[in-house]
């Protein structure tokens, strides 16, 4: 089904501290994401744990806007081979297997407090930076796919292919590794990744992103407030992407 | 050692060529195959995103596995004292180095980045199993090279023991290492378990002593050179033991697996729905690789053919190769566990279901170059230097057959 599709039901869009804009006090106003931009030479605070929240109650089947963004921000381009064709972001549709419950959710990387991609990488390639985003060194990955086997999630793929038209903001080159970057180069922007952008916008408002360290963002409460599941909790990573409503 | 004379292999004779062009022509082949992957992308290959290590892999784990085996008759002549296998010490060392490097060499030309291969070697995380394995690949080509310097200077004697000794505490670790790549997998049900080291362990006893008897007897044939009985039958045995042991680490992982409810998927999977993993774990693993040369050498009557052993040996090689394949490519194909609790209805990345897998031509090639580049090394070896003794009879070697 199109995206458009998508439209009729954005609720949520206001209640995304994302893209809302704030009065903080008379005459101040911060139109912004979750953060203010991080200017280039100021490194990533290890204060900060970026964080993403999925409202599975909101996900629908038939709406792919997540993914669409996902693509189009990163220019992940299919070759019509998709076993090999790049496998960042899917939607997966979960039935409980003793309710018979059912569930809408998109999967990325779960961005781990301890990643195990990031443990069993020989040369380092795969890091966590300061603020918990999971990255791959595009200039150290030797290709061995290791990380792949580790991650739980299915998060990582192997750029099977020489690829054009990249968007400059995000490498990527045959032989290496690759995965979700929580749309780093938007967050270090003030942004919001693509993926929840396209949520608010176009899809069901069923995506929040923020700093789950700062006891005052809105996925912070959000995670005090209601109950919210990791995936894989029993591997004990403490993944940065949550899911409420399972 | 029992003064015996060591004479290298005279070379560029007919035949010395006709063997060394053959195995040139795997190796090419080999690197051919290399530099299609590399030029294409992996796309062209078996591999996807959802079975990430392929071919390549069945053939460079299992050289590196047998490369430390290999090793083995050298450490009971120098470690464990035993006078009959010194005589076969060179050799022995000679084979673990050759078959490292072509398993290596497999490995690395599989990587989505080759040319880095200097990144890994200045690179360290030394949390990473792998970057640990890095290192004891390195060393092992310096410590067993050391103990090649020891076996062949007749002037160093005494240097002999505790080279041999470092050898073979590093071949240990370096296994453990090389089972630790699964072993330390905390997502993947099919490997995820401690015992990965000592079977990768009694693997390595088992695949390494099987080339080994291949490539005496092979050797000792076209050389036209004396090959005892004694010698011969006393390392069949020995294989004996160690594909025994090997099926008992086997049947402990499984047995284990059984009892741990959240893995009866995985086992389900290979001991009886997984289609050809299956198949090439109970018919090729088990009944070929493992029970068939049990037989034929423990049999009193049996193992005293030449040819039985030969056959024996060949079926533990080959029952290894679908061991490894079963491991790695099964281990894979069989889905994630992403989700527990719950039944993935529809997924974008094929969530939860059975990863198919089928090698490409390129793969194989790329692993037969690995085997090739293997026996090139010893042929050149055994040419250049005194790695063989000139007769291996029952009376050279001082033992009764």
């Amino acid at each position: 089904m199109s995206e458009n599709s998508c439209e009729a039901s954005r609720r949520g869009f206001l209640k995304g501290a994302a893209v809302a804009a704030f009065a903080l006090a008379p005459g101040v106003m911060l139109v912004a994401g979750p953060a203010p931009a991080r200017p280039p030479h100021v490194p990533a605070r290890e204060t900060q744990r970026w964080g993403l929240l999925v409202d599975t109650t909101r996900c629908t089947q038939d709406c792919t806007a997540c993914l669409s963004a996902c693509r189009t921000e990163n220019r992940l381009h299919s070759f019509n081979r998709p076993q090999t064709d790049p496998q960042w972001l899917r939607k997966v549709h979960l039935r409980n297997e003793s309710t018979g419950a059912e569930h809408h959710l998109p999967v990325m990387c779960q961005h781990c407090a301890e990643p195990p991609c990031v443990d069993v990488c020989p040369t380092g390639a795969s890091f966590k930076r300061a603020d918990g985003i999971v990255l791959v060194d595009r200039h150290i990955c030797i290709g061995c796919r290791y990380c792949m086997m580790a991650c739980p999630y299915k998060a990582r793929s192997f750029v099977h292919e020489p690829i054009t038209d990249q968007n400059p903001e995000v490498p990527r080159g045959k032989g290496c590794v690759e995965a979700c970057t929580l749309c780093v180069h938007r967050v270090d922007r003030g942004e919001v990744p693509a993926c929840v952008e396209a949520c608010a916008g176009n899809g069901n408002g069923a995506m929040l992103f923020g700093d789950l360290n700062d006891p005052d963002s809105e996925i912070a409460r959000r995670v005090r407030q209601v109950g919210t599941r990791q995936l894989r909790e029993d591997l004990g990573l403490n993944t940065g992407v949550r899911y409420e409503g399972m | 050692m029992h003064n015996a004379a060591f004479r290298s292999v005279p070379a560029y004779t007919s035949g010395w060529f006709v063997l060394l062009g053959g195995l040139a022509v795997l190796l090419l082949a080999g690197l051919g195959a290399f530099y299609y992957m590399e030029h294409n992308g992996h796309h062209v290959t078996g591999m996807t995103n959802q079975v990430v290590w392929g071919m390549p892999h069945v053939f460079a784990v299992f050289l590196i596995v047998a490369a430390s085996g290999a090793l083995n008759v050298a450490s009971i002549a120098s470690v464990f004292g035993r006078k009959l296998y010194k005589p076969l010490a060179p050799l022995s060392a000679l084979l673990a180095l050759a078959l490292l490097a072509g398993g290596l060499a497999v490995l690395v030309l599989d990587l989505g980045r080759p040319d880095r291969l200097v990144v890994a070697m200045t690179h360290y995380n030394f949390k990473s199993i792998f970057a640990w394995n890095v290192i004891l690949y390195t060393g092992f080509f310096v410590v067993v090279g050391l103990y090649v310097w020891t076996m062949l200077d007749r002037t160093v004697p005494h240097l002999q023991k505790p080279a041999g000794m470092l050898a073979f505490l590093w071949r240990l670790t370096l296994t453990t290492g090389t089972g630790s790549i699964f072993g330390f997998l905390v997502a993947r049900e099919a490997y995820n378990s401690a015992i990965m080291a000592p079977l990768f362990i009694a693997m390595s006893f088992a695949f390494g002593l099987a080339i080994f008897l291949l490539v005496l007897m092979a050797g000792y044939g076209m050389l036209g050179r004396p090959l005892g009985d004694a010698l011969v039958t006393r390392l069949a045995r020995l294989l004996a033991v160690f594909v025994a042991a090997v099926l008992y680490f086997v049947a402990v992982q499984h047995l284990t697996n059984l009892y741990i409810t959240e893995r009866h998927g995985v086992e389900a999977f290979i001991l009886r729905d997984g289609g050809v993993y299956t198949l090439l774990f109970w018919a090729v693993q088990i009944v070929l690789g493992s029970l068939l040369p049990l037989v034929l050498l423990l049999h009193p009557g049996l193992v005293r053919k030449r040819a039985n052993v030969a056959l024996a040996s060949l079926l533990v090689v080959v029952g290894g190769l679908a061991q490894v394949y079963v491991i790695i490519i099964g281990g894979q194909a069989y889905p994630l566990e992403t989700f527990p609790g719950y039944e993935v209805v529809a997924s974008g990345f094929f969530d939860g279901q059975t990863h198919a897998y089928t090698p490409s031509l390129p793969e194989i090639v790329l692993g037969l170059g690995g085997i090739g580049i293997a026996l090139v090394i010893v042929m050149l070896g055994v040419s250049a230097l005194r790695f063989l003794p000139a007769s291996l009879s029952d009376e050279a070697v001082g033992a009764e057959a």
